[in-house]
């Protein structure tokens, strides 16, 4: 199961083109990992819920295809209030996301099928400081993203080192200047369960389709040769 | 009891003509008896047909034609319909392997000379139907309002504004509104799902009666008719039912096996079957970075943009598609089949066939110098291919086209001499194992492969001949 979903990630070529030449970093989904989904839930509840909906989700939906139990779900992940047949609203209006940031944060839901995991990851992981821009910081797969880094105490601080490659000044590796609260391998950790959570989010019947495809795959070969064995004696008199 | 059903039947007999109509069409519809794999695609054409009919149906009955709505309501069967998402994904794949079967299905009456002599009417009529699902897909494609479904049709509605004089008010005429809008969508909805359904049936209608009153054509581009036993029957043809029913339910079989694979493993295709961007709903005031029509109008949108004038592209687009009707009368070689055709025409299909998919490939990519450079080399042997058709088919040097059908190696046939194919690739040496046993390794073998390639491409360079 987890080779498939490599090999459909592996066929997301679109979403490589979008990046503008920037080397994606890899980012491995298995969406069978509940745990990591959970943690991913609870995540975005913590950092993402404030400003960007998921509005095609249902708490209970989440829920019920990671066998939580409903009460735990509510007081654990879910924002407080939040009642079990919701969908993952955001508290901010759209009229002060507008004043604050200039544009309405987009919702969530499909992002993930939008960009792809490996993209998101390594946006996620690629703010860097950059004092020209009105939130001070920048991004290496989004340039002159409206977004602040929401992770910036848990990453650090991170610099651009550049170099010059044919005359043209370009961004060679991030630096950390200053630590912030996670080590790297836990906050990649984090990162990787905030995309666990998104590609989820993208397409919850996943896991269902992917198991119910054996199933078919396995009747229509059944079927096949079943019908292959009629045409057989139906023509074995035809030369 | 028994009898009373019986009553029943003959009253309707009495009144409809089921039994000739069956015999008529199935039962004593004598269809060659060499048909090869390329004869699947019709029928499977049709099966897709019924799939998108019946996945429509149901999709309709929780899809919302209204701008606000559209892109939730494709979400809420995604997500909240029980089984929405299998539906959904049976008319997205069921549209992309509908395309790809016509494409075969054209390639096949291209080999074979199916549009020639007296089969002009059916070529005819099935470019027709091609048109129609030409316009099918674009319109059922603004439906789901995604950036891509957006932006798409503004680019492509935008090109009937390039025609002199009357564009901008056609365009507009079109559009229902300056801008692709809720006017916009809901005619489309319209002739998505009543319009030009029903333009498709009546063609398929028209298209299967026009074949089944002059016969099938074969891979022999024979007339089976020409030679009859002496109660009037072809002696090469068999009954279409149950011959033929039984053959394509294997091919049926086959297919939809692929089919499953994409709906329940792939349904986004890598972006080409479900575009990244369609998931991001339609925004009129952010335009993407790169529009990019479906794959399967790809060519025809590389051959528009290789011509530098917007109005000449349009014209260059529209006629690529023209062409296509025109066939039947380009091509002046009398026989049909490529198994007897010379060399000349083999080689022009071949390059046609590149020149396709080299322009459906540049159809998808943003349209660099480099690549419109190579777009207009591929356009302009895409036209040469029909225009130069009534040059060269005229001197082409024919082989000589046997009476009856002749016989092909079927599946089994074709396997043992695959299996051989593989013997000699490979060596079988007894070897002893660490711990003793005697294995038998396959190890591929240098030279055999070298002398299976070698003969491969002289059969390839012969089939050209």
């Amino acid at each position: 199961m987890k080779k498939f979903i490599y090999a459909l990630l592996l066929l997301l070529p679109l979403n490589t083109l979008a990046s503008e030449g920037v080397t994606l970093q890899k980012v491995n989904i298995d969406l069978e990992d509940f745990a990591s989904i959970q943690k991913g839930a609870k995540h975005y509840v913590t950092y993402c819920l404030g400003c960007h909906s998921a509005k095609y989700m249902r708490y209970k939906r989440i829920a019920m295809d990671l066998d939580i139990d409903e009460d735990l779900f509510l007081a654990e992940v879910a924002p407080e209030g939040a009642n079990i047949y919701d969908p993952m609203l955001t508290a901010m209006n759209e009229h002060d996301s507008k004043k604050w940031f200039g544009v309405n944060p987009p919702d969530l839901s499909l992002i993930a099928r939008v960009r792809g995991a490996n993209w998101l990851y390594t946006y996620l992981k690629g703010f860097y400081t950059d004092k020209s821009k009105p939130l001070g910081v920048n991004n290496t797969v989004f340039k002159d993203v409206g977004m602040p880094n929401m992770l910036w105490q848990l990453q650090g601080e991170q610099t651009a080192v550049m170099e010059k490659v044919h005359g043209e000044e370009v961004i060679s590796y991030l630096k950390i200047e200053k630590e912030g609260s996670l080590s790297r391998q836990q906050f990649d950790q984090l990162v990787s369960e905030l995309v666990h959570f998104l590609v989820y989010v993208g397409e919850p019947v996943q896991l269902e389709r992917q198991r119910l495809g054996k199933y078919v795959l396995l009747f229509l070969l059944m079927f096949g040769v079943i019908a292959y064995l009629l045409k057989k004696e139906y023509w074995k008199d035809i030369h | 009891m028994k009898n009373k059903i019986n009553d029943c039947t003959d009253w309707v007999l009495e009144r409809f003509p089921m039994s000739k109509l069956w015999n008529e069409h199935m039962a004593e519809y004598y269809a060659p008896k060499n048909f090869n794999v390329w004869y699947f695609m019709g029928s499977l054409a049709l099966l897709m047909l019924v799939n998108q009919f019946l996945t429509g149906i149901l999709l309709t009955m929780n899809y919302k034609p209204d701008a606000k709505l559209a892109f939730d309501s494709v979400e809420y069967i995604m997500r909240d319909v029980n089984w929405g998402w299998l539906v959904r994904y049976m008319h997205s794949t069921g549209a992309s392997a509908f395309f790809i079967l016509i494409y075969l299905h054209m390639f096949r009456g291209m080999m074979y000379g199916s549009y020639k002599k007296p089969r002009e009417l059916i070529w005819i009529f099935g470019m027709l139907l091609f048109v129609c699902l030409m316009a099918e897909a674009f319109m059922g494609y603004l439906l789901p309002w995604g950036q891509m479904s957006y932006w798409g049709a503004q680019v492509i509605i935008s090109l009937f504004s390039a025609i002199p004089v009357v564009g901008d008010e056609l365009s507009l005429w079109i559009r229902g509104d300056y801008v692709i809008s809720d006017a916009t969508l809901n005619r489309f909805f319209a002739f998505h799902v009543i319009a030009v359904p029903l333009a498709l049936i009546i063609l398929v209608f028209l298209h299967i009666v026009a074949l089944h009153e002059v016969g099938s054509n074969n891979p022999d581009g024979i007339e089976i008719k020409e030679s009859k036993d002496p109660w009037g029957k072809p002696v090469d043809g068999i009954p279409f039912h149950p011959y033929y029913t039984v053959k394509d339910i294997v091919g049926v079989a086959v297919f939809l096996f692929f089919f499953a694979t994409v709906i329940f493993y792939m349904p986004e295709m890598g972006g080409y079957f479900l575009e990244n961007a369609n998931f991001i709903p339609a925004d009129p005031l952010k335009t993407p970075e790169h529009i990019e029509p479906s794959w399967y109008f790809t060519p025809f949108y590389a051959i528009l943009r290789a011509v530098p004038d917007k109005f000449a592209g349009v014209i260059a687009m529209a006629g690529s598609i023209i062409v296509f009707f025109l066939l039947p009368w380009l091509d002046r070689c009398k026989v049909k089949s490529i198994r007897y055709r010379g060399g000349i025409y083999k080689k022009a299909l071949a390059l046609f066939v590149i020149s396709f998919l080299v322009l459906g490939y540049l159809g998808t990519q943003p349209a660099t110098p480099t690549f419109t450079f190579i777009a207009r080399i591929f356009t302009v042997i895409y036209f040469a291919f029909f225009l130069l058709m009534p040059i060269y088919t005229r001197w082409e040097k024919t082989k000589p086209v046997p009476r009856r059908l002749t016989h092909e190696p079927d599946a089994e046939e074709q396997y043992a001499a695959l299996v051989e194919v593989f013997e000699e690739m490979t060596i079988h040496e007894p070897m002893k194992t660490s711990w003793g046993a005697t294995a038998f390794p396959v190890t591929p073998n240098k030279t055999g492969i070298a002398h299976v390639l070698t003969r491969l491409l002289k059969k390839l360079k012969g089939s050209f001949e």
